[in-house]
């Protein structure tokens, strides 16, 4: 399977980044170059074979149900969290208009 | 002043308990080591007060009778791809210059308890995505090393360039690194050091720059078996904040090295005897083989069946899971905005990124986008987590045979800096021995070998069952005990 300039470039916008024309130009033969080598992955007989989902077998836990269980990932740091924001203010993340 | 420089780990944990020289003064020594060795390019930023402030912790507790920790007095050299409060981390990016952030990782956090301080934030590939360490935002790293008879600039290997160029140009005594796909391994084989990725889920994630979330593993990377168990233990161990974190307990690893592997089978894959693999290698298996015969160990031959498929698979599960981790960076958060004059939210978004992330970023975030996308998703993305699979299970069946595995760690030696830009596939192959292991989460380390004709290092590649981490441990010893690697690259810079 090989992409084509125009699906790269849908691909760039899902992915959002912008892409100009000498980008993408160059983007294009790399791409299938690594989805060519991929392809390989077709030869083998995977049927009855589960997808892998955990490595290593390993359960998920439940944390305790209580507020601020993990301090550094809970609630009341506001300042913290806006503390790198290109443009925080009056307490939130700044972001350019929404709705025209 | 002493010159400090040339102690490992042990030798300056040791040395500062026993009041031979003080935490400071070894801090002071890898601190102008750091200074005068920039031309390496081996770290973003010096961070020569918080070593200082951690020295002299560790001096006063010395004073006081006090535990000085596993890692007491050890400067060491930290990956840019761990999150330290108040210290730029940016994961060698451009969208993450001049992120500071309001906490500390686990792991990081680990060492600075066990009495560590850090000399600064190491170089690397740019989000841990490269095998060369070019394509950082701060430029390329250079190895220590050069190919006898030439200057040309040398790969440290990548993604934890930075932190094998450090150690092996003795500018710190240890690093961190991390592993993805061969990160820890790969660069310390280029520069003869040795390296340790544990088993999936033994040091915390948590704090530590994401780029593929089911393969990423920090690990610690030193000039010596003995250092890298005893780093490992400061690291190692169950957090809450890491939903993968294995809740179990920290071996004593350093306690328990032996090299005597009496009793021991050592598995040989005969599918890692590849085309283009250089017969220097080779002769380093045959080498190492022998070194393990010497200690005791039996030889046996395994398979591993799907190896030729673990590469492939690999490249569409790690940007796959880096398209899914690097969504985050959206210029809202944190990091780089980039806002077009009259641009909406989602023109932000492109822009940001666009002038954020580098090429080989960009290039696996759209292969990643691609193979998620529907109609393509069964077909690249679930097929590669069915060879994820079958690739653990060729090792489960081999365990069943054998006790540790021995293969080499890289194809090829450590190559001139630019020589394999040209196409991204060739440079992926480097990591052809590294990812099944990291496929199947088990823990592997690099350890040197010998140096080849062109007297670059080479490295030999342990992997051993989950949580055997000392299996590994032990079979690297047996490897440095006999191998004698003293060779050390030629001051340059």
């Amino acid at each position: 399977m090989s992409v084509t300039r125009e699906e790269v470039a849908k691909i760039a916008s899902l992915a959002r980044i912008k892409m100009g024309d000498e980008e993408l130009d160059r983007m294009v033969p790399e791409l299938n170059n690594i989805l060519d080598w991929v392809e390989q992955l077709g030869e083998v007989d995977t049927s009855g074979v589960e997808p892998m989902t955990a490595v290593i077998p390993n359960s998920l836990r439940l944390r305790d149900d209580v507020v601020d269980a993990i301090p550094e990932t809970s609630g009341g740091r506001r300042e913290d969290v806006l503390a790198n924001a290109p443009a925080a203010e009056h307490g939130f993340f700044g972001v350019p208009k929404v709705i025209e | 002043m002493t010159d400090f420089t040339n102690l490992g780990v042990k030798e300056i944990r040791d040395g500062v308990a026993g009041g031979d020289f003080t935490a400071r003064e070894v801090a002071e020594s890898f601190n102008a080591a750091v200074a005068a060795a920039a031309e390496l390019n081996a770290f973003i930023v010096t961070t020569p007060d918080h070593a200082l402030a951690a020295a002299d912790a560790t001096d006063a507790k010395r004073a006081k009778g006090e535990d000085l920790g596993k890692m007491g007095g050890v400067p060491i050299g930290m990956k840019d791809l761990f999150a330290t409060k108040g210290v730029q981390t940016t994961a060698a990016s451009h969208i993450l210059e001049g992120f500071k952030p309001e906490y500390e990782s686990t792991v990081s956090q680990k060492l600075w308890d066990a009495g560590a301080g850090m000399l600064g934030k190491l170089n690397l590939d740019q989000f841990a995505m490269g095998s060369s360490n070019e394509t950082s935002y701060f430029g390329n790293v250079n190895s220590p090393w050069k190919k006898d008879g030439t200057n040309a600039a040398m790969s440290p290997g990548g993604s934890s360039g930075g932190s094998s160029s450090a150690v092996a140009a003795r500018i710190a005594p240890a690093a961190t690194g991390t592993d993805t796909g061969g990160s820890i391994r790969q660069p310390a084989a280029f520069t003869g050091i040795c390296g340790i990725k544990p088993t999936y889920g033994r040091c915390s994630r948590w704090g530590v720059v994401a780029f593929a979330s089911s393969l990423d593993q920090a690990g610690p990377m030193a000039r010596s078996v003995e250092d890298c168990a005893i780093m490992l233990e400061a690291m190692a161990g169950f957090d809450p904040k890491d939903a993968t974190s294995l809740q179990m307990d920290v071996p004593d690893w350093e306690t328990a090295l032996s090299s005597d592997l009496k009793g021991k089978k050592v598995g040989i894959p005969k599918e890692y005897r590849m085309e283009g693999t250089d017969q220097a290698i080779l002769d380093s298996w045959e080498q190492g083989k022998a070194m393990l015969r010497d200690a005791g160990a039996e030889i046996v031959d395994v398979s591993l069946p799907h190896t030729k498929y673990a590469l492939p698979a690999y490249y569409i599960i790690a940007p796959a899971e880096a398209s899914s981790n690097l969504a985050r960076y959206d210029g809202v958060r944190y990091g780089l905005r980039v806002l077009p004059e009259g641009a909406g939210l989602q023109d932000m978004y492109a822009a940001t990124r666009a002038a954020g992330f580098g090429d080989e970023v960009k290039r696996r975030v759209l292969i990643g986008t691609y193979v998620l996308s529907a109609g393509f998703y069964d077909a690249y993305y679930t097929q590669a987590q069915k060879i994820r699979t079958l690739v653990a299970q060729d090792f489960e069946k081999a365990f069943a045979t054998c006790d540790v595995i021995l293969a080499p760690t890289t194809p090829t030696a450590s190559f001139p800096l630019g020589s394999l830009n040209e196409d991204p596939l060739t440079m992926y192959l480097n990591d052809v021995f590294a990812v099944p292991a990291s496929l199947a989460g088990l823990p592997a380390m690099s350890v040197p070998a010998m140096v080849n004709s062109d007297g670059l290092p080479l490295g030999l590649q342990l992997v051993g069952k989950p949580f055997d981490e000392q299996g590994v441990l032990n079979a690297g010893l047996a490897i440095q005990q006999r191998a004698g690697f003293d060779a050390q690259p030629e001051k340059w810079w």
